[in-house]
């Protein structure tokens, strides 16, 4: 097995450091060794979209993503954004639209959003189901994520 | 804004409301724990290595290199399990593959192992001895005279009920009512066809895993991804031949199951890992193994005709079906039961036989997905619903009104029916399918109805009344994310007209809550909700009599008041549950608690009516009904269908949370377009093709219309609570019929064949062109 690497990085808007092998994806480091854990693991190939995190303002699938790869940048997930007014405003309109369900894709599903939201204040429907088709949810049927998204979106911009 | 508190500017009564789920606000801040978020001092990673043959006998293991490789503590195979054998309704399964190998993936040995990546590795240095033995790959195989049999010792089997298993036949099933036979000379138009549907995977986004550990006096806390702590329970203890009291189950958060969940699947193997290494033991499947390894829905062969007179009253059905078991019995016997016992739909046919065969071949294990062979049948019956109409010049509501079941009739074979929304569900779709498209052009419409069950099975409630008078609300039902916590809750504080945020729910527990089969078979509002609103009341009984006694007064003249307070008719003086509470805690009578269980008992069969062999449930019944159009545009160069518009409408008897039932009607629905449209699971030869999210395609946010508009019809149903009846399943139900008539309608061509890929489309339109 290859030698563990200290790698420091930003999560959550704090310094962190953590020894990881080489091969080790973002998500193994996160889940395994720092236990922030709403990034899940719902196919470790980069289908579902569960694991997905924002580095550097850009979500990204932590499963695809190597440990060795985030050395100085910053990685947020939905725990570290308990501030952001995007997201808030998301996790309010997914609570009352009935976006959630079984919530194992929500953590994922919320970070592709918030960086929709971010880029583009006021998105079409088709729009948010373009830029959440990365995301899979078995529950839903989407409609009420769509819903929640547009409703986060009229309230951020009034 | 403050997310701290959930949204609760409510009093009083909950039910009909859509309050938000009391697990929305964790999940929405990534705090809800699944299995794979568990930890545990000490705790060990496994990992598993599955079957490269279909079939094949196990001659001896060569654990000597795994054993030895980095940070290995235990490994086990069958050698460590006893004679013990699970199974819901054939007990054939041992906690893993022992003395054989039956399916490719099956679980052949396990290692704990400091991490993940050490068990992987490890389970790669495991030598295997196996003898291959000649694979069934089909049922029609696995009938052949000589063919290789899977379970040499099936005739030894516990079978729950007239399995009439032989061979490699798991189990056969037979109904009938009048006179089948006799009657075709009586019809005026008769349709008949053969019909398969393909394997679906269930693909919850959470895969399945367990964490066990085991306390100095040998007892197992186990926790796991599960639909049934109590099946949990009762299949490890089954197969590991522990005593029930000494293995506790409990669940975490559970990531959706839609019946994959309900019977084992990783839970035995963690269990015996955790006992063999001394110290805690977590497995979570990869996504690939959650493919190959757990099971999937069933592929059927369905042949099925239908009679009619020319005004189009149904006169008979014969309907056939031969099924894939897979290699464990599951809940297969249930599954085909159930389809064969759905297989006329919601109409009125005097004579009907409904025939099955379910046969073992060497594949993964087919079981319950939501539907529950209800889907196949429906393919089947309701396009040849439409075939009849088409006929005769009918139109597709039309000969569905005319013969739809009613209240106070039977369905087939005998269960009552107390309550039918059906006429509701079908005008509500009717009236908004007549509406023309936004640009004036023709719609592509399809139409299918459909019926499902609630009640069924055991269950109970535990209510508690805390010293401050609010509510401690305990079922050991799972809540897989429908929303079953939130909905009980609502039932249970409507009961006691209390707010709602005052009733609490307890996490299922084998050792501290009551009974629940599962969250399965649409049964939890309807069968769990009545044991939670009968405890409520006797708790609500309780206080009553506390506070006529605190106020002086005759129990009969005390009312229930909103928000907490019991009080005399006419009068203003009251008593708080606090009140009552703390005197009962403290003072006279004792604490405040409301049990009740029950167990479904209405039968499923009448045997004046019908003859029944080889029926797997007994009891069964309350039903559901829905109707669904859709309305699709088909690309002419692809034959690839899209989903332009759908309208769903469910009879639920009474929606506790309308969200929530909305919810199930669009993911239902979603669901059913997928095994529809384009979801199959592919064997090349005994390989599972496409274990992956990559290569098995389930729906996106872009496949799926924006317009699917929902109706919930209200038909209380006398036993439901405040009337409530099922909703789990019947948004998927109906589909693939919907679909297939929908295209039909478009392209002139009947599609026999699931799912209607593009390929398929366009070949049947080049079919009709030629005709």
């Amino acid at each position: 097995m290859a030698k563990k690497m200290l790698h420091s990085l930003t999560l959550n808007g704090e310094e962190v450091e953590v020894a990881s092998a080489p091969d080790a994806t973002l998500l193994e480091t996160l889940r395994e060794d720092l236990r922030v854990l709403s990034s899940k693991r719902g196919c470790n190939q980069g289908v579902c979209g569960a694991c997905t995190v924002i580095i550097d303002g850009k979500p990204v699938r932590s499963c695809l993503t190597l440990t060795a790869r985030c050395e100085g940048r910053d990685v947020r997930t939905v725990e570290g954004l308990s501030d952001d007014r995007i997201l808030n405003a998301l996790q309010k309109h997914m609570v009352e639209a009935g976006g959630v369900q079984c919530g194992f894709c929500t953590g994922g599903m919320l970070m592709s959003a918030r960086n929709l939201l971010a880029e583009v204040p006021r998105p079409s429907r088709d729009a948010v189901k373009s830029a959440l088709s990365g995301n899979i949810c078995r529950c839903t049927g989407y409609r009420t994520i769509v819903d929640a998204v547009c409703g986060a979106a009229e309230e951020l911009a009034q | 804004m403050s997310l701290d508190q959930p949204k609760t500017n409510f009093t009083g009564g909950a039910v009909g409301q859509s309050v938000p789920k009391v697990d929305s606000l964790e999940k929405v801040q990534g705090r809800a724990e699944y299995i794979a978020d568990l930890y545990r001092p000490g705790m060990l990673h496994g990992a598993i290595l599955a079957s490269p043959y279909p079939h094949a006998r196990i001659r001896g293991y060569d654990l000597t290199e795994a054993l030895a490789a980095p940070g290995v503590v235990a490994i086990i195979t069958g050698d460590d399990v006893g004679e013990g054998r699970m199974g819901a309704f054939i007990k054939d399964e041992h906690a893993i593959a022992k003395g054989k190998v039956l399916y490719v993936g099956e679980p052949v040995a396990a290692v704990a192992a400091r991490t993940e990546q050490e068990a992987r590795a490890a389970c790669r240095l495991i030598r295997v001895d196996y003898e291959e033995l000649p694979a069934i790959l089909s049922p029609e195989e696995g009938l052949e005279e000589g063919a290789a049999i899977l379970h040499e010792m099936l005739a030894d089997y516990i079978k729950v009920f007239d399995a009439g298993s032989e061979g490699n036949l798991c189990s056969r099933t037979e109904l009938s009512e009048g006179n089948v036979e006799g009657a075709w000379a009586g019809c005026d138009v008769i349709v008949e066809g053969e019909y398969t549907t393909q394997p679906q995977a269930h693909v919850s986004m959470e895969p399945c895993g367990a964490l066990a550990e085991v306390d100095a006096n040998g007892r197992v806390t186990l926790w796991s991804a599960n639909q049934s702590v109590f099946r949990v329970q009762a299949n490890v203890c089954e197969s590991l031949s522990l005593p029930m009291s000494k293995l506790r189950s409990l669940t975490p958060r559970v990531g959706a199951g839609f019946g994959n969940k309900m019977e084992p699947h990783i839970q035995p193997i963690t269990v015996a890992l955790a006992i063999k290494a001394k110290r805690p033991v977590k497995l979570i499947l990869t996504r690939e193994e959650d493919f190959e390894m757990v099971r999937a829905r069933h592929p059927f062969k369905v042949r099925m005709k239908t009679g009619a007179k020319k005004d189009g009253t149904l006169v008979a059905r014969h309907c056939e079906v031969l099924v894939d078991c897979g290699a464990f019995a599951d809940d297969s016997p249930g599954v085909m039961g159930y389809a064969l016992l759905m297989c006329g739909g919601p109409y009125r046919i005097p004579h009907m036989k409904a025939e099955g065969r379910l046969v073992y071949t060497n594949k993964l294990r087919f079981g319950a997905f939501r539907g529950f062979g209800n889907p196949q049948v429906l393919f089947a019956g309701e396009q040849q619903i439409d075939q009849i109409a088409e006929r005769i010049g009918m139109d597709p509501f039309a000969i569905r009104r005319k013969n739809m079941v009613r209240e106070g009739d039977r369905w087939f074979v005998g269960p009552e029916i107390a309550s039918n929304g059906l006429a509701g569900c079908l005008d509500a779709v009717e009236q908004a399918a007549n509406l023309p498209r936004a640009d004036g052009s023709a719609r592509n419409f399809g139409l299918a109805v459909t019926a499902h069950i609630s009640g069924l099975l055991g269950t109970g409630a535990i209510v508690k009344m805390l010293e401050d008078g609010t509510i401690s609300l305990n079922t050991g039902a799972t809540d897989i994310g429908q929303g079953s916590d939130t909905v009980l809750a609502q039932i249970c504080a409507e009961e006691l007209k209390l707010p709602f945020d005052q009733v609490a729910v307890a996490s299922p527990d084998t050792d501290g809550s009551p009974y629940n089969w599962g969250t399965t078979a649409s049964r939890v509002t309807y069968t769990t909700g009545r044991a939670v609103k009968a405890a409520a009341k006797k708790v609500v009984d309780q206080a009553m009599e506390q506070a006529a006694e605190m106020l002086d007064c005759d129990v009969d003249d005390m009312e229930l008041r909103e928000g907490g307070r019991i009080g005399k008719v006419g009068s203003n003086s009251d008593v708080t549950f606090a009140q009552i509470s703390g005197r009962a805690h403290w003072a006279v009578g004792g604490p405040l608690v409301g049990s009740e269980t029950l167990v479904f008992d209405q039968p499923t069969h009448d045997p004046k009516r019908a003859i029944a062999l080889g029926l797997p449930f007994p009891r069964i019944g309350v039903f559901s009904f829905a109707a669904l159009g859709v309305d699709v545009d088909i690309d002419e160069v692809s034959g690839q269908v899209s989903v332009r518009e759908a309208w769903s409408a469910a009879d639920v008897g009474r929606a506790i949370n309308p969200k929530l039932v909305e919810v199930q009607l669009h993911g239902g629905f979603v669901q059913g377009l997928g095994y529809s449209l384009y979801e199959e699971m592919v064997w090349d030869g005994p390989r599972l093709a496409n274990p992956s999210l990559m290569d098995y395609k389930v729906p996106t946010m872009r496949d799926v219309p924006d317009a699917i508009h929902t109706y919930i019809i209200e038909d209380p149903d006398p036993t439901g609570p405040f009337g409530a009846k099922g909703a789990g399943e019947i948004g998927l139900n109906a589909a693939p019929g919907a679909l297939a008539n929908a295209v039909a309608q478009a392209t002139g061509f009947r599609h026999h064949h699931l799912p209607l890929t593009g390929e398929r489309v366009l070949n049947g339109m080049l079919a009709a062109e030629k005709t």
